[in-house]
């Protein structure tokens, strides 16, 4: 009996499999044999122009609608200014000085703090977590941004993520608290924050760049809007997993609704808190770049006006100022979260208790009065800086002129024999049989609901005439999703077995996390130039650590029992990796390729800088053109791509848990 | 002598489910259990009715999913009941403000947990110190009266220590000690002991004696180890299946068990050691044997005695005579 169905399963994969290769080869000749094209190609009078009237309405919001007594467009230059004033205050502090007047004619009153002042205060926050590398390592990240050349820009980009953060952190702490409250507006929140994750950055930068205006108060919305989901759920996740005990606990001890949360619930589950404060911060450097879009300054203006030049030499430097920035902070906040809990000592004048910040204090004060008479600590003196873009120039010259037949044969082998095919597959498939498949594999995977989801998703990619872009992407994203799992799961799998590669494994990939996504565009321009090959390249880069890292896991955690109990069967190492072990850790593997997908397809929108014609680049011809319509459908189309793949991928990770009884 | 009752549950249900209110309502507030499991209902408490009074120790036992848990976060109002009602020094719980009842945890309610509880975040001193500054009293005064509950659960030393840096028994001496910080009337104790190691538990439960005997408080101790149970009760409470099955003193339970249920607790018991001669003797007034036990004394204490006089006299604490006990009933006791 069960043989039986596992037998009308294998058919049926089989025949599902033959139809659509006849239709792959054939799709066109029985198209044309029907006389309906339209099973090729969705007919273009039959599109529904969804983003027409998206554009419209927000057209109506900013220069119609109103609240009564002020206007939408009077709340968005509310929230504008509320924004602009402790920037620019930051601002002043740490980069501009304090000016009056404008432009050209603007007179210094007070100068901005000296880099000696504000690298002081990044190495002393280092010190406080009594972490000695972390100081080495601090120190030398600014002492890069000074020596390079690269301290205005670098102060710039600070600013914005003194401000988005806190912002970020505190709108997340909010809302996570609130929809802990109250279930209904947990169940409003957690799909909009599907969608946020999953929309491109790109899509929501258009409506903010047409309520806000180009500037860095709009490339600072950006930065809060795409950092604070995970603020959000990880408040929600800490918050429902404490203790019920905790709580209970702290009801008897008679507290009222308020010291229940800010003395129990929130201190207590601080250490989750953190690593949320630390997905801010790092959402908020992968911004950075992109954010210069719409109007921030600093390191990612300077990394997107040259690639746009194709000058790479600065381009590079600049990039690894960024890294550099990057990686400091957040080691740095990271290391917040893991200091450990002091004993309070007792007794002590608040002198003695705060003599290291007092001294601090005082110091920061000596050099900024000494700053107007020693033109040393007001502007790190030119003649020291390193200029090394010429050097970077000259080496990709070297390897062009040297190695060019090598990297060319290269890229075009891949090309023509990996993703040449794998896109005609992609494109020669017709759509409605697409829609059937996805919609039957929904079904076998989540019963109606999924199937229900996949076969309204992938419609509304049709309806809206994208399905031939959106084609593209899923052709991008499956090649890149190939090779990263290639490469990602053997490193995984290497990571799992062996401790000393896990280290060191851990090490490289919590490095390439680190890296804003902007950043892997930059090295595989200098070789290969713009097109889809280069694209692929930078996603396989972006989106290789999830693979590595769950099968790591999946591996590592796999009871140790059941592995001993192998051994005493006589298992060889083979046997044991391919016979239990594999297998075992193959619902965490599907999360970690999983993950992979979101991330290459969040990627795949970035590279439409390098020329793909996908549906990211649909969405960055919305951004140039600031057409809200057309940029939100084609970013509702790549996040629905996403949301079909994680929900598909999801369940049958969990059907395999609940098959070996892991859940 | 009339006992004070402390707190009193009147017919106090808990099910879980879609609209338990109405359900209940709908069966005239008694439905059988195959209707609470035929209409997807939990039942957790069924109609529990108990009276405890002042200073004694009320133990709860029942084994896990028995209901003893839900039962006394009903008494704390930790959790509501569907119906019935709990008097509190004859304050209805069920009607007092949100206020009123953060009041009474505040100053008359401590409890200690199975996990113990502790927030992770704060050290001995200010774990134990929690309830008092919730009240808003200062740091000094709270510190000072927290040092005390530190001496009495016996953490000196360790007051600037983090939880995590004691180990388990010394976790819930915390614990404890947090519980007893406001000089609670009313002292819950939730399986205070199951989390941790036989012999620390037996420690722990000598601990929580001497503590008792210091201050004498009304106790309502929860948990699923029948020894413990017999240790520590003036009276046990015994739940199955959100029922409470029995009612009785430790000595009541193993000579006239309510139920099959109750029966296979007991059981296995040494029972010489448990019972006194008071609960097997032959109630005789005017019996004139020479050789004497006390009434109070475990039987097996007294064994050799009978089974060498043939028959002893029992007397009680002012050496008045209050029966008698012969070979045949203590080989009966003992052996079957």
């Amino acid at each position: 009996m069960i043989s039986n169905i596992q037998n009308n399963k294998k058919i049926t994969f089989f025949l599902l499999f033959i139809i659509t290769f006849i239709l792959y080869f054939y799709g066109k000749e029985i198209a044309s044999y029907f006389d309906a094209k339209w099973i090729i190609k969705y007919p273009k009078h039959y599109i529904f122009p969804i983003s027409k009237y998206t554009s419209l309405f927000v057209k109506w919001l900013m220069d119609e609608a109103t609240f009564g007594i002020f206007s939408f467009r009077d709340l968005t230059r509310f929230i504008a200014w509320l924004i602009q004033q402790p920037y620019n205050l930051i601002l002043a502090l740490i980069s501009k000085g304090f000016l009056q007047g404008q432009g050209q004619d603007a007179v210094e009153i007070l100068p901005p703090l000296s880099w000696i002042s504000v690298i002081t205060i990044i190495v002393s926050m280092a010190l406080y977590t009594k972490d000695k590398i972390l100081v080495a390592l601090v120190a030398f990240a600014f002492f890069y941004l000074v020596i390079f050349g690269q301290w205005e820009s670098s102060m710039v980009t600070l600013s914005s993520i003194i401000i988005a953060v806190p912002v970020g952190v505190i709108i997340g702490l909010i809302l996570g608290i609130l929809s802990y409250k109250s279930e209904i507006l947990e169940r409003i929140i957690s799909p909009i924050l599907d969608l946020m994750q999953t929309v491109p950055v790109f899509a929501y930068l258009v409506p903010i760049l047409v309520m806000f205006g180009f500037g860095p108060v709009s490339a600072l919305i950006a930065t809060i809007i795409y950092s604070m989901p995970p603020m959000v759920r990880t408040t929600l996740l800490a918050l429902k997993s404490i203790d019920p005990q905790i709580k209970e606990c702290g009801l008897m001890s008679g507290c009222t609704e308020r010291q229940l949360l800010w003395k129990v619930l929130v201190p207590v589950s601080k250490p989750t808190l953190m690593v949320g404060v630390n997905q801010v911060i790092m959402l908020s450097l992968n911004m950075v770049i992109i954010a210069s879009m719409i109007g921030a300054g600093g390191l990612g203006y300077d990394v997107l006006a040259s690639l746009r030049r194709l000058n790479i030499g600065v381009g590079f430097e600049t990039g690894v100022a960024i890294v550099v920035l990057a990686i400091a902070l957040d080691r740095l906040s990271q290391a917040f979260v893991n200091i450990p809990a002091r004993k309070r000592k007792k007794n002590i004048s608040f002198f003695k208790k705060n003599f290291n910040i007092i001294t601090l204090f005082i110091f920061i004060i000596v050099i900024y009065l000494l700053s107007p008479f020693l033109p040393l600590i007001k502007n790190f003196p030119e003649n020291l800086v390193f200029n090394t873009s010429l050097f970077w120039e000259e080496l990709v010259k070297y390897i062009n002129i040297n190695y060019y037949d090598n990297l060319e044969s290269f890229k075009v082998t891949l090309l023509t024999y990996f993703m040449l095919p794998i896109k005609r597959f992609f494109l020669g498939i017709p759509w409605p049989w697409f829609i059937t498949i996805l919609t039957i594999t929904g079904w076998y995977f989540g019963k109606l609901r999924l199937a229900f989801l996949c076969l309204v998703l992938s419609l509304f990619i049709v309806v809206t005439g994208l399905w031939e872009k959106a084609m593209i992407t899923l052709y991008l994203c499956g090649s890149s999703v190939l090779i990263a799992s290639m490469i990602g799961i053997p490193l995984g799998v290497w990571a799992g077995v062996n401790a000393r590669a896990n280290k060191a494994l851990t090490v490289f990939i919590d490095t390439l996390q680190t890296l804003p996504s902007f950043v892997y565009l930059i090295p595989v321009v200098m070789l290969f130039r713009v097109g889809d090959f280069t694209a692929m390249l930078a996603v396989i880069l972006y989106a290789l650590a999830p693979a590595v890292r769950y099968t790591a896991h999946g591996i590592k955690n796999i009871n140790n029992q059941i592995v001993e109990a192998a051994l005493i069967c006589g298992c060889s190492p083979r046997q044991l990796l391919f016979k239990i072990k594999l297998p075992l850790a193959l619902p965490e593997i599907l999360l970690g390729i999983n993950q992979t997908i979101m991330l290459a397809l969040s990627m795949l929108v970035i590279t439409a800088l390098v020329g793909t014609r996908d549906l990211g680049q649909e969405v960055y011809i919305a951004l140039t053109k600031a057409d809200i319509g057309r940029g939100l459908v084609s970013g509702l189309c790549v996040a629905f791509i996403s949301i079909i793949a994680d929900r598909i991928i999801k369940s049958g990770s969990n059907k395999l848990k609940d098959k070996y009884g892991m859940i | 002598m009339k006992k004070n009752p402390k707190l009193i549950c009147k017919n106090v249900w808990k099910l879980f489910g879609n609209n338990p209110k109405d359900f209940l309502l709908k069966h005239n507030n008694n439905p059988s259990d195959d209707t609470i499991k035929k209409e997807g209902y939990i039942q957790a408490i069924r109609d529990a009715s108990v009276e405890v009074f002042e200073n004694e120790i009320l133990v709860i036992m029942g084994l896990s999913g028995s209901g003893k848990s839900t039962l006394v976060r009903c008494m704390s109002r930790l959790v509501e009941p569907t119906i019935g009602e709990i008097f509190f020094e004859d304050i209805n719980m069920g009607e007092i403000s949100k206020k009123e009842l953060i009041e009474i945890r505040r100053h008359k309610m401590g409890m200690v947990f199975q996990h113990f509880a502790l927030f992770p975040h704060r050290t001995v001193i200010e774990n134990i110190a929690f309830p008092l500054e919730v009240q808003g009293i200062g740091r000094n005064e709270r510190e000072k009266s927290a040092m005390e509950i530190i001496e009495l659960v016996g953490l000196e030393g360790r007051e600037n220590y983090f939880p995590k840096e004691l180990s388990g028994g010394q976790q819930q001496r915390v614990g404890i000690g947090r519980s007893l910080a406001v000089k609670p009337e009313l002292w819950f104790l939730d399986e205070p002991f199951s989390a941790l190691d036989p012999l620390i538990r037996k420690e722990m439960q000598n601990e929580f004696l001497r503590i008792q005997s210091a201050l004498k408080k009304t106790i309502i101790f929860i948990t699923h180890d029948f020894d413990e149970a017999i240790r520590l009760a003036d009276r046990i409470i015994i739940m199955n299946e959100g029922k409470i099955v029995q009612i009785g003193s430790p000595e009541d339970l193993i000579m006239k068990p309510a139920d099959e249920y109750v029966k296979e607790f007991t059981e296995d018991l040494p029972r010489e050691r448990l019972l006194s001669v008071k609960s097997i003797m032959t109630k005789d007034q005017n019996s004139k044997y020479d050789v004497t036990v006390y009434e109070n004394e475990k039987v097996f204490k007294i064994v050799e005695k009978v089974l060498t006089n043939g028959i002893v006299r029992v007397i009680d604490n002012n050496n008045k005579t209050v029966g008698s006990i012969d070979k045949e009933t203590v080989s009966r006791f003992l052996y079957n």
